[in-house]
């Protein structure tokens, strides 16, 4: 088990080096660089030459990228240009505050989309089941700013319950974070409620149609351990590759939810620093995040092998 | 009272195209300690009519029309749910044809077993540990208490129908029913098995319905045999009287199928034509257009099982001429 992580904690680092060069590839070739956001509009040519030269950007290209990696080796992804604050930090910050997001909108996710979708497959083909679906669908078509905006307009605006938007943290005050954070983590759950509750209910339907199934009820065992331990134990296995996938999905969806609740995540900080050119930001922000998505993904591989024993003896 | 009573046990299927009865007028006893053979191509309802009896049957789509099915003198056919999980692995159980798929494979063995003993007795985990590692041991699966922690798939074919078997009795049944026991094993499992099925039932004393289209299987093992053809009874008789003396047309059929070693080896018997489809069954005996003895009055109605003596019946109009 041990090794297997090890193997692809290994396994990632061909991953980061890709999405990295990628990220810095990509911030060269966008127009303009971090001399006009800094020197503004009335800057004469010579004064953004003078920036440019402060911050190395006239240096050829790929001495730019060997100074970066070599920073890199070193454990230095840089400063800011924009917040003059070095990345780490910045990125310490604002992670926090996209994973506490993310988190309650995973919550949410799996408590209604397991939920709707056992109930629906277990009623399968009667009005509850066609409701449920029709409700998923309806998630998974709704864009999730679209959903934001008329909670902003209903809660916020019209009754006045919730703050239309900021951030308070759940250190400081929990009540204020549940406040400050309710609405954007419906929002950001919304369409992965959808998707599983759809994937749940045919995986489960999937499950209940199998010979331990009937094997599980010939023993007269009753049906809620039937359904919750024989079926769930059986149908959680996909379930959590596609759970997988929407904690990684979360975490990329939150910087629209972020932006329209301004709430200060890393989704903010990254679309501000791409928005004003801030490649020390861009490049260090988004191989941390990704360095975090890889690691989430090596911890659903070790939960696959803790659900299903044929994954967890075949490894050596 | 016979520990099973079935009459005219009847259930249909609702499907596209209407619904279609899959077992009709099934009626038979079956007493404590004797083992009941049910014989029949695929099809042609053993196992429905096996289902049916265990309440197992997804209802809808399936519907029992007619018929009880009697269990200890109680009535389980309209039972509630409830109640007939309080029967289902304490006075039947049942053991399926298909070991592979049959098991849990999240759950270990050990718990599979236990958890049976779990539903029906209020016992410590400590003695349903023990109960498991007794019935493990008793189904000759060698080191019990190693293999309690086990998981199905690190287990052969020949392992899991016998945890199967001891599952089915961990909580000591009156009746097993064995669909197919041995269907998907190596022959040398399967005679194991089927000897291992027999060795229980002299140890515990309880009756068996053991359900299959090998006659092999019947001969060894069964005291007495129904057997099945498009969702009926066609012939019931004792064993070895079904042997010697069939009476059915079907029935002869299905043991000249039984290849000896006089034979020619080139050429297997087979019945010609083949099993109808629930929904295209024809009128009147429904062998009638496989049969070689057919004459118009086999098309007229249904023949009825009649008894020829008091331990052997069928259902052919011309049996009196046949015989």
């Amino acid at each position: 088990m041990a090794g297997v992580i090890l193997r692809r904690l290994a396994g990632a680092v061909p991953v980061l080096l890709i999405v990295s060069l990628i990220t810095f590839g990509m911030m060269r070739l966008i127009p303009g660089d971090p001399s006009s956001v800094i020197g503004g509009l009335s800057a004469t040519p010579a004064q953004l030459a003078q920036i440019r030269a402060d911050l190395g950007l006239d240096e050829p290209f790929f001495l730019q990228m060997l100074k970066w990696y070599t920073a890199l080796a070193h454990g230095d992804l840089g400063r800011s240009i924009l917040l003059g604050q070095d990345v780490v930090g910045a990125t310490l910050q604002r992670l926090p505050v996209t994973l506490a997001l993310s988190a309650y909108a995973l919550v949410i996710t799996v408590v209604f989309g397991l939920c709707s979708g056992v109930f629906a497959a277990l009623r399968q083909n009667t009005v509850i089941d066609q409701l449920a679906m029709m409700f998923a669908m309806l998630g998974i078509s709704v864009p999730n700013f679209f959903l934001g905006l008329l909670m902003i307009i209903l809660f916020a605006v019209r009754l006045g319950w919730l703050p239309t938007g900021g951030y308070i943290a759940f250190t400081d005050d929990p009540v204020g974070w549940l406040r400050t954070s309710t609405m954007p983590a419906i929002s950001l759950a919304l369409l992965q409620v959808g998707l599983l509750a759809r994937i749940t209910r045919s995986t489960m339907l999937e499950v209940l149609r199998q010979d331990y199934i009937r094997t599980a009820r010939a023993k007269g065992l009753p049906r809620r351990v039937v359904v919750m331990k024989h079926a769930l134990a059986n149908a959680l296995i996909p379930i959590t590759t596609v759970v997988g996938i929407i904690v990684s999905l979360l975490i990329s969806g939150s910087v629209v939810t972020e932006t329209l609740f301004s709430i200060p995540g890393m989704g903010q900080l990254l679309t501000q620093a791409v928005l004003n050119r801030d490649y020390p930001m861009v490049q260090g922000g988004l191989l941390l995040t990704t360095a975090f998505l890889v690691m989430i993904n090596i911890a659903v591989d070790a939960c696959y092998a803790l659900l299903d024993p044929r994954v967890r003896y075949e490894s050596p | 009272m016979s520990l099973l009573e079935v009459r005219d046990l009847t259930t249909a299927f609702k499907t596209e195209r209407g619904e279609v009865t899959a077992v009709e007028d099934i009626s038979f006893d079956l007493d404590e300690g004797e083992i009941l053979g049910i014989v029949g191509e695929s099809g042609s309802g053993k196992s429905v009519t096996a289902l049916t009896i265990m309440g197992l049957l997804p209802q809808p789509p399936a519907r029992v029309v007619r018929g009880s099915v009697h269990f200890a003198g109680e009535l389980l056919t309209g039972m509630s749910e409830t109640r007939l999980e309080r029967i289902r692995g304490a006075g039947i159980s049942m053991v399926f044809q298909e070991p592979m798929t049959s098991l849990n494979p999240v759950l270990t063995i050990g718990e599979q077993i236990m958890e049976t003993v779990r539903a029906h007795e209020a016992i410590s985990v400590r003695d349903q540990r023990l109960r498991a590692i007794e019935m493990l041991d008793r189904v000759g699966i060698p080191s019990a208490v190693r293999r309690l922690g086990d998981y199905p798939h690190q287990m052969s074919g020949g392992q899991r129908q016998r945890v199967m078997i001891a599952m089915a009795l961990a909580c000591r049944p009156r009746l097993l029913i064995a669909d197919e026991p041995t269907t998907a094993l190596d022959v040398t499992i399967q005679a194991q098995v089927l000897d291992l099925l027999m060795d229980l039932r002299d140890e515990l004393g309880m009756a068996i319905m053991i359900i299959t289209h090998n006659m092999g299987v019947i001969a060894e093992t069964a005291d007495r045999v129904l057997v099945m053809y498009a969702g009926r009874i066609v012939e019931q008789a004792p064993v070895a009287r079904l042997f010697d003396r069939p009476l059915h047309p079907y029935t002869r059929g299905l043991l000249d199928c039984v290849p000896t070693l006089e034979q020619d080896r080139n050429r297997l018997v087979a019945i010609p034509g083949s099993l109808p489809e629930p929904a295209r069954r024809p009128a009147g005996c429904r062998f009638a257009p496989r049969c070689g003895h057919r004459i118009d009055a086999c098309s007229a109605a249904i023949p009825p099982l009649v008894a020829v003596d008091a331990s052997h019946a069928s259902a052919c109009i011309r049996t009196d001429i046949l015989a």
